[in-house]
């Protein structure tokens, strides 16, 4: 271990990089943070809606494990449990933190900290500051890290895009390769760590509600350089959205937590203005079909009852692809106080006011529970040993990821307010167990010859020239489009084997054309557009393994939804049946009777379904292609079992 | 006007101590078009209108509704966010020019690293003990939190800045949107013990005193931020300081 201070890496100065250059900054080491533009504008200034934690500030018997068990029920099991729980533990403590920092939490009459419903769950959970935690959030971390900065012990590398890990011999990372936007000149920065809190992949299917950075090359670039990627299929498609050209802007669930009501016109040609239509005409679908979690069942769910609603029943509003979203129940007062910033941009991009009409929304991509494999110890009992340098560790050694990047907190689907959780859980988590690899490496970066920083620079200096000298026919930014076309067609909420395998020989088309890109600005100022193409080579890598993904788990879990393997769970059936059935199964045969009439034989058919397929994918980049592999989820807390919210 | 196309007229610089010069576009008209989606519409299409090909725009951007501030420029000579102009609610030909009152990287980008400075100056942030769990922040009402949220939602856009007759490209004017975080913190519990501090870093040079009180930094807000009220506040923050300065030491 060097004598000199740990130096660390951090790529991201989203939610996930802030806090983990924070805590890094507090024990003492140096560290750069790496952003695509200044960390106040990162894409997690986008999230609305609020943070998750189990204070049980309303007194409704909430607990740690509760939001565990809603978690991980959420996830369909597909989430590894002792994180999970390790993640929930920490919540409150997370929550104070960010009180402390000076986050403008909503208050409670007291002055303490107030708390909203979200989905997924029936208690009052999520932590909020008006419609924009996320931004309030970044700020007040930002904030830290300034103050830092202002101390000297952090550098910030504002406007520097992060190309590729720098490799030794032995495969072990030991620094970045940047490009400064500006200079558009490539360099080489030495660290003993270096870690992806990159954020997520929206960008491959073009219009989502993610921002425009959101490209996810960073980390598909670690997958292109040997590091595993996990669970890539599972794509979260949030129901309410804006359609829009440009961009689908997210109305948080928040708005169905303060008690907006999703509905339809019950008569497919009722073309009265919606405040006309009584009650009696309206067909409030989700609380008729859910009458436990009613609007607030988890976001799989919802997306797929709005898909079904449009699709299959045809009655969205006036034939068209939307649903409304109402609040005009609520006081205006009310909704201004607690909703404000999403009301502002509804009434920005559509010119209504959601105080006075519903709103008309339509599911939009969302979020990405895949991302780069990262692994975890745990201490034995359930939770996590904070100090192993294994947690939050990629398959590179000395590479590392967290945030939306990774893929290990929320298994086949993600509650909502449970992300910036996660991000600032692991940003704050991993810094010791970094500290631990450091300190055991035999070999420091001081002892990695020049040359392999120098190899890796001419690597991406020729990789970037031979981009500039592309002068084919395609429009890069119009090869773009056409690929999120196809991905926004066959792989988001009802996915079927033919269409998906029609998408990957599309895919392979878009590959081929790429070939013949033409990079339209070669100049060698503030050029974007090289960058651009070079990401857009990883998203056509990425939505590969997304696809084909989504290709080979023929099962439906969560997000992952294929009808054809739907295991039609009886409408009666209650989830600890199944705990039962196997608990009856240990003393030996269970009779047919023992349940009610086609449950048995359900329960039967998820055990065997569950044999199959809770797993987590493994996508390798081998021989040009993904290579897919299984391996298993970590249940030892919880039983899984069916999911039910009605 | 006609309802198919839209045309565009960009103030265009290739690098900061280059000319500038103007290009003209016209797109396809679309239903519910902003400023952001005509640029990456120019992006798929770098033709000028007269039929010359050309490099694409750059510009800032990021989250596209108003929430991360990159993508400030002027619209037909107004200053505000890229992605909430409307094309349907502007006179055509749509004019852009990057913000005259920051230094302009290429095109309509612009570097924005003094605002950060100046968050910097202030001490724009609450000094804590560390980030290890020692229990709950401070009690808070309600109507604090509001007053300190409306603050909070500052975007360091610069709307604020590029308006004001004070603020030039030369000078050190702090400007509204760092007068208003200086309140924000003020007003936090905790963040009130580092008062002093930010309010001298006010009194000095570019501070508060400099403020022609000309109001125009309020109106172009488009987080209507009570900017008014926070210069009319800190001015008496700091003339009471001033009287303490002399008092006490
Ligand atoms: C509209 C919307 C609303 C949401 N609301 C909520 C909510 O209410 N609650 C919740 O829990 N979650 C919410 N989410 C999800 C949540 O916001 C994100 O998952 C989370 O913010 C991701 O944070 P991150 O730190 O992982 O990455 P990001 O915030 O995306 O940051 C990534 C950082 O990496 C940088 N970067 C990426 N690639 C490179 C590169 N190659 N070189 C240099 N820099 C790079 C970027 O510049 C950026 O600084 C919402 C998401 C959206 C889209
Ligand atoms: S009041 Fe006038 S001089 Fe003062 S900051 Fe606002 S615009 Fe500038
Ligand atoms: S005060 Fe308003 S105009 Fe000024 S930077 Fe902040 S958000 Fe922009
Ligand atoms: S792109 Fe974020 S404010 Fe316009």
């Amino acid at each position: 271990m060097p004598k000199r201070k740990k130096k660390i890496i951090v790529i991201g100065g989203g939610l996930t990089g802030l806090s983990l250059a924070m805590k890094i900054c507090e024990r003492n080491a140096e560290v750069v943070i790496v952003s695509y533009q200044s960390l106040k504008r990162s894409h997690s200034v986008c999230a609305q809606g609020g943070i998750n934690a189990a204070i049980d500030a309303r007194n409704e018997g909430d607990s740690p494990e509760n939001h565990f068990y809603d978690t991980i029920k959420g996830g369909d099991f597909l989430a590894h449990q002792p994180l999970v729980r390790d993640m929930c533990y920490q919540a409150p403590a997370i929550i104070h933190l960010l009180d402390r920092i000076g986050v403008a939490f909503n208050r409670t009459g007291e002055g303490h900290l107030e708390f909203r419903r979200f989905g997924g769950t029936l208690y009052s959970r999520t932590a909020f500051a008006g419609a924009t935690t996320g931004q309030q959030l970044v700020y007040a971390l930002d904030e830290q890290v300034r103050r830092f900065q202002h101390d000297g012990a952090v550098k910030t590398l504002e406007w520097h895009e992060y190309l590729g890990a720098v490799l030794d011999s032995q495969g072990i990372c030991r620094g970045a390769v940047l490009q400064d936007l500006r200079t558009n000149t490539v360099f080489t920065l030495a660290g003993d760590a270096v870690v992806l809190a990159t954020g997520g992949p929206g960008q491959v299917y073009v219009r989502s509600t993610n921002s425009t950075v959101n490209t996810g090359a960073a980390a598909t670039m670690a997958y292109l350089q040997g590091a595993r990627y996990g669970n890539g299929e599972f794509i979260q498609i949030h129901p309410t959205a804006i359609p829009g050209p440009d961009k689908l802007r997210l109305m948080s669930e928040s708005a169905r937590g303060e008690g907006g009501r999703l509905w339809v016109p019950r008569n497919a040609g009722d073309a009265r203005p919606p405040k006309s239509i009584p009650d009696s005409g309206r067909n409030y679908f989700l609380e008729e079909k859910f009458p436990l979690f009613g609007n607030l069942v988890p976001r799989d769910v919802a997306s797929r009852e709005i898909h079904d609603i449009v699709y299959n029943q045809n009655l969205g509003i006036a034939g068209e692809p939307m649903v409304y979203l109402d609040l005009t129940h609520k006081s205006k007062d009310y909704l201004e106080d607690r909703l404000g910033g999403i009301i502002d941009i509804y009434k920005k991009f559509t010119g209504e006011d959601p105080k006075d009409v519903p709103m008309k929304i339509f599911p939009a991509v969302h979020y990405s529970m895949g991302g780069l494999w990262t692994d975890y110890e745990t201490d034995g009992n359930g939770m996590i040993e904070h100090g192993s340098p294994r947690n939050q560790a990629t398959s590179i050694p000395g590479l590392y990821a967290g945030g939306e990047a990774d893929y290990q907190y929320h298994g086949a689907n993600r509650l909502g307010a449970n992300s910036l959780l996660s991000c600032i859980y692991t940003g704050l988590m991993m810094c010791r167990g970094i500290f631990t690899y450091i300190e055991n490496q035999d070999k420091s970066v001081d002892d990695i010859p020049s040359t392999t920083f120098g190899d890796s620079r001419n690597h991406w200096e020729s990789r970037l020239n031979e981009i500039k000298a592309m002068k084919g026919s395609e429009n890069p930014y119009q090869l773009h489009r056409d690929l999120g076309d196809i991905m926004m067609g066959n792989v988001l909420i009802v996915r079927e084997n033919k269409k998906l395998e029609k998408t990957i020989r599309e895919i392979d088309d878009i590959k081929t054309r790429f070939k013949d890109v033409n990079c339209v600005d070669s100049t060698d100022w503030a050029n974007p557009t090289p960058s651009f193409i070079n990401q857009l080579y990883c998203m056509i890598e990425l939505s590969r393994v997304i696809t084909k993904g989504a290709l080979m788990r023929d099962e439906f879990r969560g997000a992952h939804y294929k009808p054809e393997f739907d295991l039609k769970q009886p409408s009666k059936f209650d989830p600890h049946e199944y705990i039962d059935y196997l608990e009856k199964k240990n003393y030996g045969e269970v009779s047919e009777d023992a349940f009610p009439e086609g449950h048995l034989e359900y329960m039967k058919r998820f055990e065997a379904n569950n044999d199959n397929w809770l797993k987590s994918t493994i996508a390798e980049y081998k021989n040009n292609k993904p290579e897919i592999s299984y391996e298993p989820v970590d249940t030892s807390i919880v039983t899984p079992r069916p999911r039910k919210y009605d | 006007m006609n309802k198919k196309i839209v045309k565009l007229k960009i103030k265009r610089q290739d690098k900061p101590d280059a000319q500038t010069y103007w290009q003209e576009f016209t797109i396809p008209y679309k239903e519910r078009l902003n400023v952001i989606a005509c640029l990456q519409d120019i992006q798929r299409n770098p033709t000028t209108q007269s039929g010359e090909s050309v490099n694409p725009v750059t510009w800032d951007c990021n989250c596209l509704e108003e929430v991360c501030g990159s993508c400030t420029m002027l619209i037909n000579g107004k200053v505000r966010q890229a992605c909430t102009a409307l094309i349907d609610s502007l006179e055509q030909p749509v004019l852009l020019e990057p913000m005259s009152k920051f230094p302009v990287v290429r095109d309509l980008q612009v570097d924005r690293s003094r605002m950060f400075e100046n968050l910097k100056k202030v001490k724009a942030w609450v000094e804590i003990d560390g980030t290890h769990d020692i229990g709950e922040g401070p009690i808070m009402s309600d109507k604090v939190r509001a007053q300190r949220y409306a603050l909070s939602e500052c975007m360091s856009c610069g709307c604020c800045l590029e308006a004001c007759p004070q603020f030039s490209l030369t000078n050190n004017f702090m400007g509204a949107a760092t007068f208003s975080q200086v309140r924000l913190f003020n007003l936090h519990p905790s963040g009130s013990m580092l008062k002093e501090e930010r309010l001298d870093a006010v009194m000095g040079e570019g501070g508060i005193t400099d403020c022609g009180n000309a109001q125009v930094c309020v109106e172009v807000c488009p987080k209507s931020i009570p900017l008014t009220e926070s210069i009319a506040d800190i001015g008496r923050q700091t003339t009471l300081q001033t009287l303490k300065n002399i008092f006490v030491k």
